[in-house]
């Protein structure tokens, strides 16, 4: 008989008050009890309606049934077969909006905590020193280069060379895992675990080459001559958008981006590192999706004693997912919704002293569906702020399309793919994630590896054959 | 890894080091940079490449010890290595075709920098005048590679203890005074140097370019850190620079900006600001 509780089974936290000053992990994980407490819950039903919601296709019931019954590494084995990454996409998936908004058990009370289960599976196996790889098809002589060591490059490598492929990724920064190391903050995602998974990744036989900026060092039509028969590019979002406000110049205003990255890729936020950051009084976050959420949570961790998300919209329309909005509110965020800056005001020295910002209010649904903001006229009012951090999204990285003849870009400079195989506009070259995209979400990054892998695989045995 | 193959102390504050870095060397042009991290808890600072061997697979740095990355970098010797080199980023100077004469215009360090810009622009048949600038004799860095790659060199100093006693502004505004038509004047010094040096060519209308050194941090086209403003928009050094038209540059804003870190510099001696170089 399955656990008929209504509600999933709690997950410990760190106390709000507590947590807002450190960066040790927010969301504690179950123990083995309340994991197979809450895996009971699930009724394993026969449509399965989980399983179309997740973009790599895990066999979400099954690795339920298994852990059920406590056979914890095989309830792994069952969700890696599918996914290079669970113990990231337990933590970072949009669950609410993907496996967990199709649960059967959803209908009357909460759906089952598919995201914590795979987390629990993912940390039984790092926590237990299990070795997390599977067994491999032989090596098939074939070499595919990957472009960015990110979400979607990563599982495109992790399926590739699971398939028998010799695959090379190579990667511009210093450190292999993208926007899961210099994006997404150690409270959400500690870096360990990241590394963790790379590792796994490393030893199943995927070979990283960091500190490589292809299209610059190296072209695409130069990796293609080395004897590499396809390319995946994953080379993720680009360039942080701002407003075009005045004093967006003034000092004290950052991009997400940079933000981030000093505190996370960089550690700022640890004295032994030499990366500087600055530590702010009072700070206003503009936008409402997840890079905002951490942004201003990442604020309050480093000492402010204000800190505000200005988003234009109301919290219905927030891009962000939800447990994130309502950790960052119990944490003390004040969330100015329904407000838009109009200019950043600078003192005699250049410095951020505040931002003007106008009330909004909701108008008719735009293109995006959501209903568009219009300013409240006359409705101005100053925010007493020293830093103001911009969120509002990126514009993709010209590199790539820059510097590869017939790697063509649509009008907002996103790669053009077509969508079945993820081919680009390129002969043997292919991509996915934030490149194609624009600004998504991890496991959409995944997907679209995952879907690239198997079309790679595809093309290499066309012209084998 | 990166092995430092050769170090030279070239001043006081100035070190030239060779780095075993082939794939760089292979590809990296004048007016491209590379970023460095020294160590693990190293920033990753941005350096104009000053010279490269493509046959033995090096590039050259000359830099300048300002804070704690440049001290910490400056303290490895030969055969040691740095942890990472990342290159090279930005886009390489593009030079209209045609051109006859051209006043590269360097300041302290940059020198090192405008030296690579001269040597192309000697190599391509451009007759070059190299204005260096320096406080005083003392600190004259590279002075035989520069004569090299140049058709005069003026080396003038603030207190006139060598070469011309004054500015690289008044040294440049002599020269075009003199009746010297420069198809293009390339300044790399200290923002303040650059802006001054735009100013004087302003009203002769010679376009003017400038490597600009904002703070910066992944350097691909990421972070948006390294942000300028030019002709009113919002451009990236790292991946629509580093040169710009000096004409068009807020330098103000730049100036302001670069001084981000200034503050928590002199609470924490071992910190500075992520700059492109560590200009004199």
């Amino acid at each position: 008989m399955p656990n008929m509780q209504q509600n999933k089974t709690p997950v410990k936290e760190q106390e709000p008050e507590v947590r807002a000053r450190n960066f040790k992990e927010v969301t504690l994980g179950y123990t083995e009890e309340e994991a197979v407490n809450e895996a009971q819950r699930c009724l394993n039903c026969k449509n399965r309606p989980c399983t179309e919601g997740c973009p790599v296709g895990v066999k979400i019931p099954d690795f339920i049934k298994l852990l059920a019954e406590r056979r914890f590494e095989e309830a792994y084995q069952v969700i890696r077969s599918t996914n290079s990454l669970p113990a990231v996409t337990g933590r970072v998936c949009p669950q609410e909006r993907q496996c967990e908004s199709r649960c059967i058990r959803g209908k009357k009370g909460e759906p089952v905590a598919i995201g914590r289960l795979e987390r629990f599976c993912a940390d039984y196996v790092r926590k237990h020193g299990i070795s997390s790889i599977k067994p491999q098809s032989p090596k098939n002589g074939h070499k595919v280069a990957i472009i960015g060591a990110g979400p979607s490059g990563l599982t495109c490598a992790g399926d590739l060379s699971m398939m028998g492929y010799d695959v090379t990724v190579f990667e511009a920064f210093h450190t292999a895992g993208g926007v899961l190391m210099y994006g997404i903050p150690e409270f959400r995602l500690p870096k360990a675990i990241v590394q963790n998974e790379i590792d796994g990744l490393k030893a199943q036989g995927v070979d990283i080459e960091t500190n490589m900026v292809i299209g610059k060092v190296l072209s695409i039509d130069e990796i293609l001559e080395m004897g590499y028969e396809a390319i995946f590019v994953g080379s993720g979002a680009g360039l942080p958008r701002f407003m075009n406000i005045e004093g967006e110049g003034l000092v004290g205003v950052y991009s997400a981006n940079e933000y981030l990255t000093r505190i996370n890729l960089m550690k700022a936020y640890r004295e032994e590192y030499d990366t500087p950051i600055m530590h702010s009084k009072n700070v206003a976050v503009v936008g409402g999706g997840n890079v905002a959420m951490d942004a201003a949570r990442s604020a309050m961790r480093l000492g402010a004693q204000k800190v505000y998300i200005v988003y234009r919209r109301s919290v219905d329309e927030m891009p962000a997912r939800k447990e994130e909005v309502h950790h960052a509110a119990e944490e003390g965020i004040e969330f100015l919704n329904l407000n838009n800056p109009v200019k950043i005001d600078g003192d005699e020295n250049g410095y951020v002293k505040g931002m003007t910002v106008i009330k909004m209010e909701l108008g008719e649904p735009d293109a995006s569906g959501r209903r568009s903001p219009v300013e409240i006229k006359g409705s101005e009012f100053e925010l007493d702020v020293d830093t103001v951090i911009m969120a509002i999204g990126t514009s993709p990285n010209p590199l790539l399309r820059k510097t590869t003849a017939g790697l063509e870009a649509n009008k907002k400079g996103c790669l053009i793919v077509n969508e079945e195989t993820m081919q680009t506009t390129k002969e043997a070259v292919y991509a996915g994630g934030d490149a194609v995209t624009g600004a998504a979400t991890v496991i959409l990054a995944m997907g679209a590896g995952k879907k690239a892998a198997s079309h790679i695989d595809e093309y290499i045995r066309s012209r084998t054959n | 890894m990166f092995k430092i193959v050769q170090k030279r102390v070239l001043n006081e504050f100035v070190t030239l080091m060779k780095i075993k870095a082939p794939f760089i060397a292979n590809k990296v042009e004048a007016g491209q940079f590379i970023i460095y991290r020294v160590d693990e808890y190293g920033e990753r600072v941005p350096l104009t490449v000053a010279d490269r061997d493509k046959e033995n697979g090096t590039i050259t740095i000359i830099f300048q010890t300002v804070g704690g990355s440049t001290s910490k970098l400056a303290a490895l010797n030969e055969g040691d290595s740095i942890q990472d080199v990342v290159g090279p980023l930005g886009t390489a100077t593009e030079y209209d075709e045609g051109i006859k004469r051209v006043a590269v215009v360097g300041g302290g360090v940059g020198c090192a920098i405008a030296y690579p810009q001269a040597k192309k622009l000697h190599n391509m048949g451009v007759y070059v005048d190299l204005i260096a600038g320096f406080r005083n004799r003392d600190i004259v860095i590279i002075e035989d590679e520069m004569r090299a790659a140049s058709d005069e060199l003026h080396i003038c100093t603030d207190d006139g203890s060598y070469g011309y006693h004054g500015f690289v502004t008044n040294k440049l505004k002599e020269l075009i005074d003199s009746g010297v038509k420069y198809d293009m004047v390339i300044a790399i010094g200290p923002v303040a140097m650059m802006k001054l040096v735009c100013q004087v060519t302003k009203p002769y209308e010679i376009k003017t370019l400038v490597s600009l050194n904002p703070i910066m941090v992944d350097g691909t086209g990421m972070c948006g850190g390294c942000r300028v403003r030019v002709d009113g928009k919002i451009r990236y050094a790292c991946v629509d620079g580093p040169d710009f038209d000096g004409h068009k540059v807020d330098f103000d804003e730049l100036i302001r900006r670069n001084n981000t870190y200034k503050n928590q510099e002199s609470a924490h001696k071992c910190r500075i600001t992520g700059e492109v170089r560590s200009n004199a």
